[in-house]
């Protein structure tokens, strides 16, 4: 079972790949949607391939008040059998 | 007519095989013109089906298959109106939207949906006419209805009842998440997932197998598979339209309308 800090480090990566940017420009503590620039349906694209990278289930509503990778990874953590 | 070019909607009947493509930038919302385009593929549907081996209905728009009700529009019009003509406005397009779904829905020949992308509300209710459900890995599947105060208004609460158990439909319309698609697949949602990109393709050979199938014995096995609860379907347009007239809607609708969000679709 994977910790709380490989989870945030997969979701890292995969950011990095899935938009194009260098990893090195992503930390944990980012705004996602200012750092990405993404609008909503590129954040739902996003919680699609994290949920089939991580073979969990985030219901939308988990993501209310959630903007930086640190929360993201803990809420995915959480939702991990 | 085997052949349309709509401003939001198009077909085209290719080797028996109607293909109808969504196009309505930005994501295929169901408004008046959507509509009057669907009751006119409804009626070619009705007159014409029992010739053609099956029918595609797809996206060629980025986004996805549909966002669902253009709720700009439904808030922008409601404005200058009186109650009572609000009330009649609302009522009227569902009764018609209804008509053309069931036309649809009861086609003689097998109607495949191909979906990627996001499939939320009134665009999920589209997909929901299907016999197949042919989804690729990108889509996601939402009744954000409860939001808005309202629940689904074009057949997706009986049509969802259909496919999956009455769980989950509870789960995904009091909580207003979405699905995605591996796991619609899972749960019996989608019958057939594909990779990116690839769901107008498997739904086209789909189409194509079925009609080496006696077209009457498929017609008739279809009926008796899915039949259509025309009870709860009729219940459902009076259960929107008496949420539909409390004040509470209006204000979801403004919230959303002006909603700066970076993610207005979530719950």
């Amino acid at each position: 079972m994977r910790t709380l800090e490989q989870t945030l480090e997969e979701i890292l990566t995969l950011t990095s790949q899935h938009f194009r940017i260098p990893r090195a420009e992503l930390s944990p503590d980012d705004d996602f949607f200012k750092k990405l620039g993404i609008d909503s349906l590129q954040a739902l694209d996003l919680l699609t391939r994290l949920e089939r990278h991580f073979g969990v289930e985030l219901p939308d509503y988990e993501l209310q008040g959630v903007s930086d990778f640190r929360t993201l990874a803990r809420r995915i953590h959480d939702r991990a059998g | 007519m085997t052949a349309y070019q709509g401003q939001t909607l198009s077909w085209e009947l290719r080797a028996g095989v109607l293909e109808v493509w969504l196009h309505r930038p930005p994501c295929n919302e169901i408004g008046s013109q959507t509509l009057e385009e669907l009751e006119r593929l409804a009626d070619t549907v009705a007159e014409q089906a029992e010739n053609w081996v099956g029918i595609v209905i797809a996206s060629r728009l980025p986004a996805g298959f549909s966002a669902g009700a253009d709720l700009r529009e439904l808030y922008q019009r409601m404005q200058p109106l009186p109650v009572e003509e609000r009330q009649r406005g609302v009522r009227d397009f569902l009764e018609r939207i209804h008509r053309a779904l069931l036309l649809l829905d009861t086609a003689p020949v097998p109607v495949l949906a191909a979906v990627h992308g996001v499939c939320f509300g009134g665009g999920f209710e589209l997909a929901l006419v299907a016999d197949v459900m042919v989804a690729d890995v990108t889509a996601r599947f939402c009744f954000p209805e409860l939001r808005l105060g309202l629940i689904p208004g074009f057949g997706g609460i009986p049509r969802l009842k259909r496919e999956v158990g009455n769980g989950l439909v509870r789960d995904l319309l009091l909580t207003g998440r979405s699905l995605n698609a591996t796991r619609a697949h899972q749960l019996g949602l989608v019958s057939q997932l594909v990779a990116e990109g690839r769901a107008f393709e498997a739904a086209r050979r789909t189409a194509e197998h079925l009609g080496r199938f006696d077209r009457t014995t498929v017609a008739s096995a279809k009926a008796f598979l899915k039949p259509v609860p025309y009870a709860e379907l009729r219940g459902e347009i009076e259960l929107f339209c008496e949420l539909f007239a409390r004040p509470a809607v209006e204000e979801g609708l403004r919230r959303f309308v002006e909603n700066t969000s970076p993610l207005p679709y979530l719950p």
